[in-house]
């Protein structure tokens, strides 16, 4: 149904695998048990109890998967994961962390993907003496076959240190930590033999992510994985070569629910959304006011709440006041919603969204890093959103010209927007204003008028003001 | 065409440019969607929760998959993606999904081997008794905690943020496996002010926090940083140019004017914050990213600075235990933390949560006039009757 947009070989393991199974399963459950890494770390050990998966459990089991490996089955540190508990260790005693400060390294060409670590203590900790990371761009929605992860597990074990992040905080994979030689040649390996690019750091695109959409959720109002792949791929560049103030993400939620959070994480927020009516199955309503069907989808079921009500749990709830019962039959005054979802939410087999979909655009989420952080503005209410989705690679350039014309160093889009003022914004999107920008007009009248909003613009001659006043 | 096994692969350092491919972008996605989701891709009609953990989703075709949601950490290591590799061999087809929160889901097509995947995933867990992929983080629960990589691997943390995680969610874990809350509840974790997990909008953030300004280290500064970028930083103007007795250039800073928030230090190595006494956790709630009957909002500092008592953070469980219990015990069905908080007023949620209320949590940055109360609507708590007294009133 959707296609790459360069055709992809199909990754077997078998024709790509790195070690032997007699090298994967090179160590017993006794020998774990028995296991001690060649640091004390008793407060690191301490994070083995408890019935959360342990962190401190999994990182020795690597530990001791690599000791028993052959010196040449490694191309980094042998100890690179005992090193790194015993960092852990020494960073608890001390209350200090022990990395050192940045450090630049990369792949030819790239200015983001790789980011530079040393570790503060080398003599100690001799195998994360360099410990750089890979960003390695997901594919979107983060659906794997085992194909590949086992491919990328050989990789990342043969060439580092075996320890991932799945996933970082922007949606990468991340590969945490190898020493400067092999940051090329891993970086050959993905591309030649996985087909697979990095990611995003630096002054640049970050890498896209969006959330689990029409694969597997009933609400998404738009393809978030073709969205999310054909921007990736059709801002390679941008990704990959810092040439903006500071980073830019977009991230894309099917619904008004925002699993991926893109209002508060995204310079650019996509959110799937229609302009039709909510679509109801009136039967459906009635087998949840009999009590038939459990309300919001199950999610209540360990209390009980008490029977389904929906004056209280629906209709006296809804935001907008824009729902009633009418003959048995539950109506909405489609015209007055603000589409929440939370009636959808609650009645899942009752209510979905309408089927004319497309996206809102919001802009300029941030950190508070520095004037305060920021949610991202609703500016466009609604934009239809199908491939090859011109119009919006028409307004993201639109944004990006300005921002990199006007943005001063590491001034995020939010930031530019506040010190240009939101009607610069709309102006420079070629936008009108519309009352759904604000949540309420402003309470002071300090317009900035222009000279051309004032007929006889701004040129005045004192002495024909005198004229009708003495002074 | 294998993986090479040669030191530096198909990389020639002599000639860094040939066969070099670039701007290839991810993998695309359809391929590792399961039969079932790319037959049923766009058609899904409805999902219901079966347990806590376990979601079915009806397509109108009538197919059906079964997901199982395991809590992971997001560090893992390749052992770890080997064990969920053979998991998802054995019953899922080869194929498995991650999704935001840090979560790993399985998916089957049938109630058959959806009881199987759920007892062998319930069986397995590490040497030291924690369990593998404990099932849960679904509906109106507590889901994974995502976060940061604190002392793992980042240069700036103020705490760690795989233990603390780990820590939380060992004393709440049974609410990760129920759904007995209001609503959801989204726990997330920075280990500084950078936030690169971008916190600010959960039920409950945790963020590191220094609280020493910089200290100077004079004699490489000039050497290693660009002085006018390190002055620019600071959003408090609090850095100054100076020159040291024997003539070398530096900087000061007006301490008094440092919020802590480590910018200088983003731009110049030579300005370190991280210190033992100084650095702790700051809890912010009430937050919200779903548009779901009241818009998305910030979280709001409810406590202002905890020590790091590694590796079990006493103080910090404690704390986010109050915060959670009280809104289990007092919120109605549908609210979120935040929607709480508004409704019964927070001068009600510090007295339920039993917090302490200090000169902290009243905003002195910028637009702080936006959050003082400027209306008689106030509930009476301990708190004001103190005020009373200290006035004169009473
Ligand atoms: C001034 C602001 C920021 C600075 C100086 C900063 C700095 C850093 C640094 C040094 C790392 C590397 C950590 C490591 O060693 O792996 C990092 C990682 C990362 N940052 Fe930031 N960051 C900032 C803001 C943000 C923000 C606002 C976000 C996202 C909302 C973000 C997202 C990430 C992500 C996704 C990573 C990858 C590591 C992870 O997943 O934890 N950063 N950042
Ligand atoms: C931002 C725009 C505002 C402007 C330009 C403005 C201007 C003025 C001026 C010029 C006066 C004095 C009139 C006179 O006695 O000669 C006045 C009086 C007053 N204004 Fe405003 N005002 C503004 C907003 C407000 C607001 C927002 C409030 C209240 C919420 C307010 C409350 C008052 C009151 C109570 C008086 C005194 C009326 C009286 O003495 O009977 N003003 N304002
Ligand atoms: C009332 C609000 C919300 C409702 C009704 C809701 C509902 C759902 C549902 C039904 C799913 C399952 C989709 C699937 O995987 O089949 C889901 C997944 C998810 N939700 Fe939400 N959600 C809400 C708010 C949030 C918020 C506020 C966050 C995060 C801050 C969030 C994060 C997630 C994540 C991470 C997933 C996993 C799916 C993915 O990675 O795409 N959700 N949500
Ligand atoms: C001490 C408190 C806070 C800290 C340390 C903090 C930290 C962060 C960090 C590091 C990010 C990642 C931002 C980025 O991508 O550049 C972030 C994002 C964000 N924060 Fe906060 N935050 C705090 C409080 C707040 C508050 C009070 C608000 C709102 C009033 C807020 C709103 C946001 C928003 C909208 C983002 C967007 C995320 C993004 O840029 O990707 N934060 N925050
Ligand atoms: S954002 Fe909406 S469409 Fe996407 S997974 Fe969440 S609920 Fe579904
Ligand atoms: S989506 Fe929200 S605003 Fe619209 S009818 Fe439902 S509850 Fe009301
Ligand atoms: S939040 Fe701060 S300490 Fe944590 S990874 Fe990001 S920059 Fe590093
Ligand atoms: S920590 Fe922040 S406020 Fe303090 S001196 Fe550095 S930049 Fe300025």
């Amino acid at each position: 149904m959707f296609e790459p947009k360069e055709p992809q070989k199909k990754l077997k393991y078998d024709e790509l695998r790195i070690y032997t199974d007699e090298e994967l399963n090179n160590y017993t459950e006794e020998e774990l048990k028995e296991f001690k890494i060649k640091y004390d770390i008793p407060d690191v050990e301490e994070l083995e109890k408890g019935p959360w998966p342990s962190f401190v459990a999994d990182a020795k089991r690597e530990a001791l998967h690599r000791r028993k490996l052959p010196d040449d089955r490694l191309l980094i540190g042998k100890y690179v994961v005992e090193d790194t508990l015993g960092q852990l260790q020494l960073s608890f005693e001390h209350g200090e962390g022990h990395w050192k400060h940045g450090g630049i390294v990369g792949v030819f060409g790239y200015g983001g993907g790789v980011i530079g670590r040393y570790s503060d203590c080398p003599e100690k900790f001799p195998d994360i003496a360099h410990f750089h990371t890979l960003r390695v761009n997901q594919p979107a929605s983060k659906f794997y076959d085992t194909d590949y992860l086992r491919t990328l597990c050989d990789l990342w074990e043969f060439r580092g240190s075996g320890m991932f992040n799945m996933h970082g905080s922007t949606g990468d994979i991340i590969f945490l930590g190898t020493i400067t030689e092999q940051l090329e040649p891993i970086f050959f390996e993905l591309t030649h033999v996985l087909q697979q690019d990095l990611g995003g750091s630096g002054s640049n695109l970050r890498t896209p992510s969006c959330c689990v959409g029409k694969a597997r959720c009933e609400w998404s109002c738009i393809d978030t994985q073709d969205l999310c792949y054909e921007l990736t791929t059709y801002y390679q560049d941008e990704l990959h070569r810092p040439a903006f103030p500071y980073k830019f993400k977009f991230k894309f939620d099917g619904c008004p629910n925002g699993c991926v959070a893109s209002i508060a994480r995204a310079d650019m927020s996509f959110i799937g959304t229609w302009r039709d009516d909510i679509i109801i199955d009136q039967e459906a309503v009635q087998a949840y006011i009999n009590g038939e069907i459990e309300p919001n989808g199950g999610a209540h079921k360990g209390r009980d709440w008490g029977k389904f009500d929906i004056y209280k749990e629906v209709i006296n709830l809804c935001p907008t006041r824009c729902m009633w019962m009418e003959d048995g039959k539950l109506m909405i005054d489609n015209k007055e919603c603000n589409r929440c979802m939370h009636c959808i939410n609650v009645m899942p087999r009752a209510l979905w969204p309408g089927k004319d979909t497309g996206v809102s655009i919001l802009f300029g989420a941030k950190a508070p890093i520095l004037e305060g952080a920021q949610m991202s503005v609703l500016t466009v209410p609604f934009m239809k959103c199908e491939p090859p989705y011109d119009n919006i690679k028409e307004l993201i350039e639109k944004v990006w010209d300005w921002w990199m014309e006007e943005g001063k160093n590491r001034e995020r889009l939010g930031e530019l927007i506040q010190r240009f003022g939101l009607p610069k914004f709309l102006e420079v999107l070629e936008l009108p204003a519309f009352p759904q920008v604000v949540k309420e007009p402003r309470s002071n009248p300090y317009i900035f008028w222009k000279e051309e909003d004032v007929p006889g613009g701004w040129q005045r001659d004192i002495n024909d003001f005198r004229s009708r006043h003495k002074r | 065409m294998a993986l090479s096994q040669e030191r530096l692969g198909r990389y020639n350092p002599k000639k860094p440019m040939e066969n070099r491919i670039t701007d290839l972008g991810p993998r695309h996605f359809w391929q590792y969607f399961p039969p079932v989701i790319q037959k049923n891709y766009g058609k899904w009609k409805y999902h219901e929760i079966l347990e806590p953990g376990v979601l079915v989703h009806v397509s109108e075709t009538g197919d059906k998959v079964f997901t199982v949601r395991c809590g992971g950490c997001r560090f893992m290591t390749a052992e770890n993606i080997r064990e969920i590799c053979e998991i998802a061999d054995k019953y899922c087809d080869g194929y498995v999904r991650f999704t935001t929160r840090n979560n790993i889901e399985f998916m089957v097509d049938s109630p058959e081997k959806l009881e199987a995947l759920k007892k062998d995933l319930q069986s397995r867990k590490h040497v030291s008794g924690s369990y593998k992929f404990p099932i849960g983080g679904t509906g109106a629960g507590l889901t994974n905690i995502v976060h940061t990589q604190g002392y793992i691997h980042c240069h700036t943390p103020a705490t760690d943020a795989s233990s603390m995680v780990k820590a939380i969610l060992d004393e709440l874990f049974d609410y990760f496996q129920s759904m007995t809350l209001p609503a959801q509840v989204r726990i997330s974790m920075a280990c500084c002010l950078n936030m690169c997990g971008a916190v600010h909008c959960s039920d409950i953030a945790l963020l590191g926090y220094h609280r020493k300004p910089p200290v100077i280290d004079h004699e490489i500064l000039s050497d290693v940083c660009e002085i006018p970028l390190v002055i620019a930083a600071c959003p408090t103007a609090a850095i100054s140019p100076t020159k040291l007795p024997d003539g070398k250039k530096s900087v000061k800073i007006k301490q008094e004017r440092c919020m802590f928030c480590g910018n200088c230090y983003t731009m110049c190595m030579a300005l370190p914050l991280a210190d033992k006494e100084g650095d702790g956790v700051t809890i912010l709630a009430g937050g919200k990213i779903s548009n779901r009957i009241t818009p998305p909002k910030f979280s709001k500092v409810v406590v202002p600075w905890l020590p790091n008592n590694f590796p079990r953070y006493p103080e910090v469980v404690r704390d986010v235990k109050k915060i959670l219990e009280a809104y289990a015990k007092d919120a109605r069905k549908y609210e979120r933390i935040g929607d709480w908080a508004e409704r019964i007023g927070w001068e009600k949620f510090f007295e339920k949560c039993d917090l302490p209320f200090t000169e902290h949590l009243i905003d002195d940055y910028r637009l702080q006039y936006d959050t003082y109360r400027t209306s008689t609507l106030f509930k009476y708590t301990e708190p004001a009757w103190e005020v009373s007294k200290a006035a004169g009133g009473l």
